[in-house]
């Protein structure tokens, strides 16, 4: 049974004219310990969905099961044992007036959690920053040390399913790498299961087992790293994504302003 | 700039005391360490503002003046005295004497005192309240804002020292109603404030981690949005002292703030005001008084906008 | 060293010379180097500026047009544009090689783009600024430059607002201003950085043809190796403040230098799977060697 599952999710905002079906009908399943990501451009709802299965945004219809579990729109509080998430700006996600110790101590005094010390100390260890950052303020850390405090402040929870929004899309290439390393590590150690959402294919292909491709809400293709890594792709918009993730091809512009009207009606 | 060649921290001093090496050590060792070192640094910066400074200086001194009143004053502030009424400055009466022979500068000692526990008593009055209906009205939207949002409309939308007027006229003339009043016209506007402030921290990713960890909403308010607004409050308010300060003396002017004989700088300016022509002391003194403090106040709060404005620290 | 880097054939006679370019900020903390001399050339081709944040590649770019910050000191042996000496010329031979001779398109063109002004008399308006010419000259003129940037309705998006349109088409707006004083050289400081691959293709072809068609000189900086590697013609890779390594476009991936072999290992490529990534070591030496 898989460990995550979304049916018929759909969300909406706005009334009337300005109504914009953000995530439009998707469905998929991600099994224990898997790694699932979905790709998209900006403004295709990959964010959207990431909202609703994590209980941020409550108004959404379809199902939403975890561990077979049907999951209200409004979540309990033993939820966000299970659940957490790393967010995509790490200047954005941690409060400016918390050091790195309080931001870590909130989950513990919210759940009433005991051993707060020993859990810092090996949630610090385990992001491999020493306890040195324990009473720094985010203003004093750099971006790649910023998200590590972010996803020790997800970890402390000790949740089996991670949500990833962009996690190293704001970071430079060689920080990337070492936060994806981490990623990569804390899986296999906690035996977690992640859903990455990002623009960027190769990151998901590095880091997923499997990926959703979503263009306008839809979801267009689902397949296997194997089959993105070998390009045995069926979809054209697939397709067009893997071309254009490889650089600049003047071939890849020349439907310039066929998607020119599709993206100003987005916006 | 985290690849770039950082700036070379200065090298640890041995000479340095045991105090600033705490203050201004890379590592912090305790919460207490980083929240100190926190503190110095913006000290550090606000005493690089000399007319901060000076507003500072004017504030600490008024606080000692209003401690330390019996001692300073030269004279029992109510002894009348009308051997010596309508006397110029001399070295008996430092600022002279007003209409019954009173010592002006003991009554602008004492004084300080009473406009002291006006602006405190209102800042304790207005600050929670506009702090607490701002983020709760902003942070929870829908309903509760408006409703809110209305009510402070209302207060808003008569000028301030009329309202107050009206308060007062309802409730009596005294010193406490006049702060009541002044209290009750000066909330709105940091209402308005604090829920500005809340809108923008709301939908920052940081109390949506927050919530994500299964805060309450009691949690979330009190613990991540009122942190981040409190700054600008307390600018505010600050520079709000200077207007408490005006309407105060402009109550006691009216003859509805602090009754007399009770020294206070608006009263006394108010009664001044009729012998100006030809014993200008009496009034001009305290008028002096009025203007040192709120523009004191106005200076010291722009200082502390530098320093405490969360959107200064990267 | 800009003796020693490969120019493409095509590019002719460099119109910019830079020799030991220096930027230095004054902080509370001291000075710090964004920029520690640095030399090269650019003609009529696409150069490629490298680097991650802190490299000093953007204030590479800005420095060209002398719009660095207040506390920043730029220094130079040498630093001419078509036979101007950019560092010595006065404020007012400034303003008219900015725009007129050189552009820099930034980041966001939201930011860039008056939100009250349409967009259309934003673009005659930049025409106007540089040329003499009646109001109705202008707007043909922008018309024009509207539909050379590939804008398919270029009469009724001239006056929408900069709200109206997308991020794509704002930065082609963007653009088309930048280009209607018919400017020599282009900069291009992280142009297409924000926006989603389809529309960045178009943007990148914009460039592309007006670097092969109008014989423009481009200053492609960023900090995708990928896209740096594929679209440009020669690449500069900066690290703290100095250029490591200069080399064909198409010669990125045998790089040397262990700062830019280091960047490529650690990218995630799609064709094959690695357990881990290879993490970036840094070599202090590489701030102090000469090059």
């Amino acid at each position: 049974m898989a460990l995550l599952e979304v049916r018929d999710l759909a969300v909406t905002f706005g009334v009337g004219d300005s109504l914009t079906r953000a995530v439009d009908g998707i469905s998929f399943a991600i099994e224990a310990g898997q790694s699932y990501g979905l790709v998209g451009e900006s403004g295709c709802g990959k964010s959207t969905v990431l909202r609703a299965v994590s209980g941020l945004n409550p108004d959404w219809t379809g199902e939403i099961l975890l561990d077979g579990q049907r999951l209200l729109p409004r979540r309990e509080r033993a939820f966000y044992k299970l659940v957490q998430m790393v967010f995509q700006d790490p200047y954005g996600s941690l409060h400016p007036r918390h050091t790195v110790n309080a931001a870590l101590m909130e989950p513990i005094i919210i759940h009433g959690l005991d051993d707060a010390n020993g859990r810092i100390v090996r949630a610090l260890d385990q992001v491999q920053l020493g306890p040195r950052f324990r009473f720094r303020y985010p203003h004093q850390l750099s971006g790649g040390q910023r998200q590590r405090v972010a996803i020790a402040r997800a970890l402390i929870l000790e949740p089996k399913v991670l949500l990833l929004d962009e996690p190293t899309s704001a970071l430079d290439v060689s920080i990337q790498a070492e936060v994806l390393n981490l990623l990569a590590d804390i899986r296999r150690d906690n035996h977690l299961t992640f859903v990455l959402v990002s623009h960027d294919l190769a990151v998901v292909a590095h880091m997923c087992d499997r990926l959703g491709v979503m263009l306008k809400g839809r979801l267009v293709e689902e397949l296997s790293v194997e089959q993105l890594q070998t390009g045995a792709v069926e979809n054209a918009y697939t397709r067009h994504l893997l071309a254009a993730s490889k650089g600049y091809d003047r071939r890849l512009a020349v439907r310039a302003d066929d998607t020119d009207l599709a993206v100003r009606d987005d916006g | 700039m985290s690849q770039g060649p950082a700036p070379a921290t200065a090298p640890p001093e041995a000479s340095k005391s045991g105090l600033k090496a705490w203050l201004t050590a890379d590592v912090a060792l305790s919460t207490t360490q980083a929240a100190a070192q926190r503190a110095y640094f913006s000290w550090l910066r606000f005493q690089a503002n000399p007319l901060a400074l000076a507003g500072l200086v004017v504030l600490v001194l008024l606080l000692l003046m209003a401690i330390f009143a019996p001692l300073i004053a030269t004279h029992d502030p109510l002894l009348q005295n009308l051997e010596h009424r309508l006397q110029p400055s001399s070295a008996r009466h430092w600022l002279g004497t007003d209409e019954v022979g009173r010592d002006v500068f003991s009554r602008i000692v004492y004084g300080s005192r009473v406009t002291l526990y006006i602006v405190l008593l209102v800042a304790l009055i207005v600050a929670p309240i506009g702090l607490v209906v701002g983020t709760v009205a902003g942070y929870f939207g829908g309903l509760i804002d408006t409703a809110l949002m209305r009510i402070t409309d209302v207060f808003l939308a008569f000028p301030g020292l009329v309202l107050a007027l009206a308060f007062v006229a309802a409730l009596g003339p005294g010193l406490e109603n006049a702060v009541i009043a002044i209290a009750l016209t000066s909330w709105p506007g940091l209402a308005r404030l604090a829920r500005a402030e809340t809108l923008v921290v709301r939908s920052s990713d940081y109390i949506a981690a927050s919530r994500l960890q299964g805060a309450s909403s009691f949690r979330i308010i009190w613990r991540h949005i009122m942190p981040m607004c409190l700054p600008s409050l307390i600018v505010r308010v600050t520079l709000n002292m200077a207007g408490v300060i005006l309407t105060a003396a402009g109550l006691g002017f009216l003859g509805l703030g602090a009754q007399p004989p009770m020294p206070e700088w608006g009263t006394m300016l108010s009664t001044g005001r009729r012998f100006m022509l030809d014993h200008w002391w009496i009034a001009a003194y305290p008028g002096i008084a009025i203007l040192l403090v709120s523009l004191a106040f106005n200076l010291f709060g722009d200082g502390l906008r530098d320093v405490l404005d969360p959107r200064s620290e990267g | 060293m800009s003796e020693t880097s490969p120019a493409s054939p095509a590019a002719g006679a460099p119109m910019l010379a830079i020799e030991d370019l220096r930027v230095r900020f004054a902080t509370p903390l001291g000075p710090v180097d964004a920029v520690r001399g640095i030399s090269f050339t650019v003609g009529r081709e696409k150069v490629g500026i490298v680097g991650e944040s802190g490299s000093g590649k953007s204030m590479t770019g800005r420095s060209i047009l002398r719009l660095t910050p207040k506390s920043a000191t730029v220094t130079a042996r040498r630093m001419a544009f078509e036979g101007l000496d950019l560092l010595g010329a006065s404020e007012r031979e400034m303003r008219a090689v900015r725009g007129r001779r050189i552009s820099m398109i930034l980041q966001d063109p939201k930011f860039s783009l008056n939100p009250v002004v349409r967009v259309g008399r934003q673009i005659s308006e930049a025409f106007r600024v540089h040329h003499k010419a009646s109001e109705k000259e202008a707007r043909a003129r922008a018309l024009a430059m509207l539909e050379a940037v590939q804008i398919r309705e270029p009469a009724r998006v001239y006056d929408l607002y900069p709200h109206e349109v997308s991020g794509g088409m704002g930065q082609r707006i963007m653009i088309a201003m930048m280009l209607i004083p018919d400017p020599a050289l282009l900069i291009a400081d992280e142009s297409t950085s924000a926006l989603d691959v389809t529309v960045r293709m178009q943007v990148l072809a914009i460039l592309d043809d007006l670097v092969s068609k109008r014989g423009l000189g481009l200053i492609f900086i960023s900090h995708d190796l990928n896209l740096v590697a594929t679209f440009c013609d020669r690449v500069l890779i900066m690290y703290a403040g100095r250029i490591v390594e200069t080399c064909r476009a198409q010669d990125l991936a045998n790089a040397r230098h262990p700062y830019t072999r280091g960047l490529l290992d650690s990218l995630p490529r799609l064709g094959e799977r690695r357990e881990r990534l290879a993490v970036l070591e840094r070599d202090p030496a590489w701030l102090e060697q000469e090059l």
